[in-house]
């Protein structure tokens, strides 16, 4: 019964009928999880930049605040090009 | 065999689903490349919130790159169009 299917994943772990429901959880759940690294990784990489300058033997105040704020604003601008690349694909869209 | 069975109707279900959230994966990763370019090019000081020109200009950078993503297709095909003779 399982070899009918040809697709290995199952929730159940068994012979049991796929469900579609269950797997899609899975597979969201990876998804957001990888989304959430690689943000969390450009974030990095871009605070890090704008909010140390040179690096000295621990971050400091100022820098502690900046980083705060650099994430809330990263955050805010990631919205903002998302926002405005899905309004690009809809007028793109209306144009075809 | 005159039906699909439910195992077939959940695994083309499971087909459609799966291409619904790449489509939405797509969009996200585009946002991130971006990201890439556009904090740069739009966020000086990272300050309390972003005020207007940022945003503005976070906006332009996203049509600003598609444009310039049309314009070198273009430019492209036509190139390989003129080497082809």
């Amino acid at each position: 019964m399982a070899g009918k299917f040809g697709l290995d994943f199952m929730a159940g772990g068994g012979n049991e009928k796929l469900d579609p429901g269950l797997v899609m959880e899975q597979v969201k759940v990876q998804i957001a999880v990888a989304n959430a690294q690689e943000l969390l990784q450009r974030m990095t990489d871009k605070c890090f930049r704008k909010c140390i300058g040179k690096p000295g033997s621990s971050l400091d105040n100022s820098e502690q605040k900046c980083i705060a704020m650099c994430m809330d604003r990263y955050m805010d601008a990631w919205n903002t090009v998302s926002r405005a690349y899905n309004s690009r694909l809809q007028r793109e869209r209306a144009n075809m | 065999m005159a039906e699909p069975d439910s195992g077939e109707r959940a695994v083309s279900e499971l087909r459609e689903l799966v291409a619904a959230e790449q489509k939405r994966a797509q969009f996200t990763a585009q946002v991130h490349d971006f990201m890439e370019v556009c904090w740069d090019k739009c966020v000086d000081k990272p300050g309390s919130k972003l005020d207007h020109r940022t945003e503005s200009c976070l906006a332009s950078c996203v049509d600003r790159f598609i444009d310039t993503t049309l314009s070198i297709t273009q430019r492209f095909s036509q190139l390989l169009q003129k080497a082809g003779h």
